[in-house]
Formats: structure tokens, sequence, C-alpha cells
């Protein structure tokens, strides 16, 4: 993944493995090495399975609360907080458990919001396994400040 | 990611300042006349419009020197005529840049993918492509410093949020395909569209 070293050109799978699921006209980096190309396809991947998890989520919510009886008509002209049960993971997880539709939703926001924080943390480990000692710490950071976030701190 | 355009060092060296941007402006968010905000957003879209469409495609520099050369963040554009090397220019500017740009999309609860895009390729001087994916690469992380913020303060209603990230993401699916085979003067002109559309919008509706 990172294509700023200098690589010998002899390196077993430097002209990556055949991976992709659909033809791509665009020609792949000569630089990177395997270790590399599998990372960011990890990395690729996690991101893909976190999104599309979400969505499947948010759209089992969205069928399960619109065929819900307790329908009112959509305000949305005024701003208001949303229930209190809907703004702490714990709360949303149980009342998803209940199978409020709203709540269901709410949980895959979360796992949206939570598949970045997935790929930095598996950055982090991929730049341990490199050695990269300034870039995992520059990750850490990263990290630290998402969880000082998630946890709703404000400044 | 998998066409090879993202320069990962880039992305995760600026998401520290993203990210302490993002929630430096959800912290903002909460204390600010929201009209006063999208109306300052505003100009500066207009704005970025203005730098987007005056200055070229810059020609990549192939040698990474200072804090560039020292964080590594030099890379490889791979084109049909092979790969073409190159480096980041004034990396504390786009820095210094990126953390505004985080510290917006935390105050106003966008991914400002686009101030993104014009500190990446107007200050560090990066390929438009390059520009473009890796800014992508970062919005997640730096929308998820501040979306837990926005949850715990119930600022997230579901039944807003179902329908646009459904919408966003069949969206952003077919774009990615788009990418890959579209020219850049196309990208940086619809690209320039959109965000002169977002800023008359956020003016007009700042000053009702």
């Amino acid at each position: 993944m990172m294509n700023g070293r200098p690589h010998g050109p002899a390196k077993a799978g430097a002209t990556g493995g055949p991976t992709d699921e659909r033809p791509l006209p665009a020609p792949r980096p000569a630089t990177d090495d395997g270790s590399d190309r599998r990372m960011q396809l990890a990395i690729g991947s996690i991101l893909r399975i976190g999104v599309l998890l979400a969505a499947a989520i948010v759209l089992t919510g969205a069928v399960v609360w619109l065929s819900g009886a307790a329908r009112t008509d959509a305000a949305f002209g005024t701003f208001h907080g949303v229930a209190p049960g809907l703004t702490t993971v714990a709360g949303v997880v149980r009342d998803a458990a209940r199978l409020r539709g709203e709540a269901i939703i709410q949980v895959g926001l979360v796992v949206l919001i939570l598949t970045p924080v997935a790929r930095v943390a598996l950055s982090a480990v991929a730049f341990a396994l490199e050695r990269d000692r300034l870039y995992v710490a520059l990750t850490l950071i990263v990290l630290a400040i998402l969880l000082f976030g998630l946890t709703g701190h404000t400044l | 990611m998998r066409e090879g355009f993202t320069n990962i060092r880039i992305g995760m060296f600026l998401e520290v300042g993203t990210t302490a941007g993002a929630i430096v402006g959800a912290a903002l968010a909460t204390r600010l006349p929201p009209h006063v905000i999208e109306t300052v957003f505003g100009v500066v879209l207009l704005v970025s419009v203005y730098l987007t469409l005056r200055l070229r495609e810059p020609e990549p520099v192939p040698r990474a020197t200072g804090l560039a050369a020292r964080l590594r963040l030099q890379g490889t554009l791979p084109t049909p005529e092979g790969p073409v090397p190159y480096a980041p220019q004034r990396v504390p500017l786009g820095f210094g840049i990126m953390t505004v740009a985080g510290a917006l999309s935390g105050l106003l609860g966008i991914g400002s993918g686009a101030v993104k895009v014009l500190a990446l390729d107007q200050a560090m001087r990066l390929p438009f492509k390059v520009s473009t994916t890796t800014s992508n690469f970062m919005i997640g992380v730096t929308a998820a410093a501040s979306a837990g913020i926005y949850l715990h303060r119930g600022f997230i209603d579901p039944a807003i949020a179902a329908p646009v990230m459904l919408g966003v993401l069949a969206g952003s699916l077919t774009g990615a395909r788009l990418l890959t085979v579209a020219h850049s003067t196309v990208l940086r002109w619809v690209f320039s569209g959109a965000i002169l559309a977002l800023g008359i919008e956020m003016i007009v509706t700042g000053l009702r």
C-alpha cells in the first residue's frame, strides 16, 4: 500500500494478483509489492463489507419502520433532537432488539460510523507489521481522536 | 482503492489534522448560530470553485523534499503510459488546510471532500485522481470523528439518515465506476458545478 519506497523489481507478486472481481483498464502501480497490495485489498474489503452491512441494516430498519402502524406525518420543518433512547449505543441496541425500526436504522448508522474506525485500527496493525513506527504512532493518534469523539466527548 | 490511485500515507498523515479539526468543529457546531456558519461556508465554496477552474491540474513533481521526504509521502500514479512518480509539495500548508477542512466538516456535518481536494491538489500539487481518491479515503474517518458526538447529542434522526445514506451509497457506487474512465477535465467541471450549486444554496439558506 505504501507506494513511496523503492522496491526491488524481482519481488514475487510485484505485478499484483488476479484478485479483482471485475476487469479494470487501469494498470497496477509498478512499485507495489505483494504485502502492500494485500494490505490495500484487506482495507478495501473492510470498508466495503462495513458499508454494505450498514446499508443492509438501515434498509431493514427502514422497511420495519415504514410498515409499522405508529407512523405519523413527517415534520422536517422544525429541528428537534431524537428520543433519548436513540442517542447512545446501548439504548439503540436495546430498542433494536425490540424490533423498533428507528433503532434498527440507528444500529446501521453506528456500524457505518465504526467502519472507518475499524479501518484505522487495521492500518495500525499493518504499519506495525511493516515495523513502521512513525506511521504506527500517527495512526494511533488518529484512533485516539476517533475514540474521544465516539464516546460522545466534546471540547 | 483497488485502482491504485489512493495514497494511504498521505491520507493517514492528514487524518491527524482532519479528525482533530472535526472534534473542534463539532464542539463549535453546538455553540455558533447556524446561519452565520452556512453563509461563511457558502462563500468559501464559491472561492474554491474559482480556484479550481483558474488553476490547472499540476504537473507531478517527482522529487520529495523536506517533510514530504521524511514522511515518505511520495507515490506513483498509474497511467496508460506507465507509472508516473509524484511527491506532495508544501506539506505543512496542506496539513493546515486539511485541519480547517476537518473543522468545517465537523461544524457542518459534511465530508467537506471539496475543501480536502483543494488542499491536496492546489496546495500539495497532487495529481487530480490521487487527490480525489485520497480525499474520499479520508472522508469516512473525518466524519466518524464528529458523528459520535452528533449521535450522543441526538442530532441524527433515523427518518432523515436512512434515505440519505441509501441514496448516497447508490450514487457513490455509480461514481466509482465512472472514475477510471472519466477525464480529469470533465471531473473538474462536474465537481466545480456541484460545489457552485452547493455554495449558492448555502449562502441563500444562510441569509434568509
